[in-house]
């Protein structure tokens, strides 16, 4: 009898074995490939820029050399300080434009709107145009000749002398605009996810409309809406296409002094070192936020 | 007994009923639609100038894109091919974005399939870098590739772009997929595989046609990317000019009119795409309604 279990248990164990050594594996022969590729030619080359940021090139035949020569960092920042201010500066004011440009529409799509889905389309259209046509677009229509301006001045809303290209406002609004589905996106998820049954809740205990938004929807949003900042303004803070297109020689930004310093000065080691602090700035972000929201929750706001 | 209820007037079930509250139209009834009109308007703006000004004349030698309204034409529609390196570019950004296209889903997918069904080590590290390959700056991920291309000596063209694309896309389809893996029951896999089906059989003919919604919302989201994108791709092209990179190296020289037609081309095409899929998935809603929902 017991015997005969036993020879039972040794037909079926192998098996199981096998299964459960396959349920472990599974997921890594799964994830292998994209884990490989993002570990390759995402984390490996961050931490090779980290490495060129210490490294000292040779400025004729462009071969680097590890030298752990820290210089490059406060060098760098000294010499761009302004740069690095007025970026900050201006994806600031152009991320808390996009969040209370955004903020109510993203509530009407999430408690009132009928075709949810039809909206967040719509939100996401200016996707479906190239990033640098969309600008260009905007280049056009700011134009000192352009539409916008002709009518301003012809109402005479605006001085004749009155010109929005190359100045800071331009190159914020571009900004605000481009970046506007990345921080719509997040505070929708965020309102969308609040139980309705919350609200109700403090109807019922006698909460004004008013009370029951910054008591319950407002608290309840506010991972979102960090969300929608980080994804907003640190992007921004690195964006030099609204600045190269719409901005002129006194709206320089740091993603321009980074792409100069790459692709045509080839000063590897100050443009590694001028990134890293881009690259730092993102992840300390990301650490306020496990910080103080949980890390949990971030990768729901992606 | 009743009586005496009454006499003692004990509310009865009708008068404990919660008092309808007054629905006074507050003046967010109107403003907030109104408001959110306006905001999809001010979206609408640069891309409606767009498709308009690419039916606009020029009589200059050298056409531009200008914002005086001269007069409707479809020439440029007839002459799309008329600038050169513009159509190399885009049949570039074309290829270049299907490819990344069709190996990001396939990499996305499984990534998803692994992070939504497993528990393992390394998951959270996982999805930490999936996030902040989303959250960096353009700029780092395109430095850094640049400055590990050239610690490697790997030469800049097709190679390095396709590399590049696919490693920003794959974390916009993993996210996507695993989105709509969440919501899908493994009992079904389950119940497949009861019926005697084995693992591969359950995965191609319960699973995948499931998820595949997500997939083409990934792989959707994917080829946007791709084909929009300027900063990665300026760092890591080389020679090989995109579309968005032709179009960035004619901004201040003035561009063609055909850029606006190429634009409005691809606009087209995802709205078409995108519109389809929203009408497939509301069908689909409806065939079968969701338990919670019915």
């Amino acid at each position: 009898m017991e015997q005969h279990v036993r020879a039972d248990l040794h037909g079926v164990e192998p098996p199981r074995r096998h299964r459960r050594l396959g349920r472990s594996a599974s997921p890594y022969l799964l994830g292998a490939p994209a884990i490989v590729w993002l570990g390759v030619f995402f984390v490996i080359p961050l931490v090779t820029m980290l490495s060129l940021s210490i490294q000292t090139c040779d400025s004729i035949t462009l071969a680097c050399k590890l030298t752990w020569h820290f210089a490059e960092f406060p060098n760098s920042i000294g010499q761009y300080s302004d740069t690095f201010v007025r970026s900050l500066v201006y994806a600031g004011a152009a991320t808390v434009a996009a969040l209370v440009v955004a903020f109510p529409v993203t509530y009407w799509i999430a408690f009132r709107a009928k075709r949810k889905n039809f909206f967040l389309l719509m939100l996401l259209v200016p996707f479906f145009v190239s990033f640098v046509i969309r600008t260009t677009a905007w280049y056009t229509l700011l134009a000192d000749q352009g539409t916008i301006l002709n009518t301003l001045k012809n109402l005479h809303l605006v001085p004749e002398s009155f010109h929005l290209l190359a100045t800071p406002l331009a190159v914020i609004g571009g900004l605000a605009y481009n970046y506007l589905p990345f921080t719509a996106l997040p505070l929708y998820v965020a309102l969308e996810r609040i139980d309705r049954r919350l609200m109700e809740a403090s109807h019922d205990l006698y909460a004004t409309r008013r009370v029951a938004f910054t008591h319950v929807v407002l608290p309840l949003a506010i991972p979102g809406i960090f969300a929608a900042f980080l994804l907003t303004f640190v992007p921004a803070a690195g964006d030099y296409v609204n600045a190269a297109i719409l901005g002129g020689t006194n709206t320089v930004m740091i993603g321009q002094v980074i792409q100069k310093k790459f692709l045509e000065a080839s000063d590897y080691p100050a443009a590694s070192a001028l990134s890293m602090v881009l690259l730092v700035l993102m992840l300390v972000g990301i650490a306020a936020y496990a910080k103080f929201l949980g890390s949990r929750t971030i990768e729901e706001y992606v | 007994m009743s009586a005496l209820a009454q006499d003692t007037s004990i509310p009865s079930a009708k008068d404990l009923a919660p008092v309808p509250r007054e629905r006074r139209r507050r003046w967010t009834y109107y403003s907030l639609p109104v408001y959110s009109g306006a905001f999809f308007l001010y979206l609408l703006i640069p891309i409606a100038f767009m498709v308009v000004y690419s039916f606009n004349q020029s009589r200059a030698a050298l056409p531009q894109v200008t914002s005086r309204w001269q007069g409707f034409t479809t020439q440029w529609y007839r002459q799309w091919n008329g600038v050169p390196g513009l159509g190399d570019a885009f049949i570039l950004s074309i290829k270049l974005a299907l490819i990344a296209t069709v190996l990001s889903a396939i990499l996305g997918t499984l990534l998803a399939l692994a992070l939504v069904r497993y528990r393992f080590r390394g998951k959270g590290v996982t999805e930490q870098v999936l996030f902040s390959n989303i959250a960096a700056p353009e700029i780092v991920l395109g430095a850094s590739l640049l400055g590990f291309f050239i610690t490697l000596n790997q030469p800049r063209g097709f190679t390095t772009l396709l590399i590049a694309h696919v490693m920003f896309c794959v974390a916009y389809v993993t996210i996507t997929v695993r989105a709509r893996l969440s919501g899908f029951d493994p009992m079904l896999e389950q119940a497949a595989q009861d019926l005697g089906a084995n693992p591969w059989v359950s995965f191609w003919k319960v699973t995948l046609p499931l998820i595949f919604p997500g997939i083409l919302a990934g792989a959707l989201l994917a080829f946007a990317l791709s084909i929009d994108d300027f900063v990665t791709s300026n760092f890591v092209a080389g020679s090989s000019v995109t579309f968005p990179l032709w179009v960035y190296g004619a901004v201040k020289v003035g561009i063609p009119p055909q850029v606006f037609v190429l634009g409005t081309a691809i606009f087209s095409a995802g709205l078409v795409l995108a519109v389809t899929a929203l009408v497939l998935q509301g069908r689909a809603k409806k065939a079968r309604p969701e338990p919670e929902e019915g």
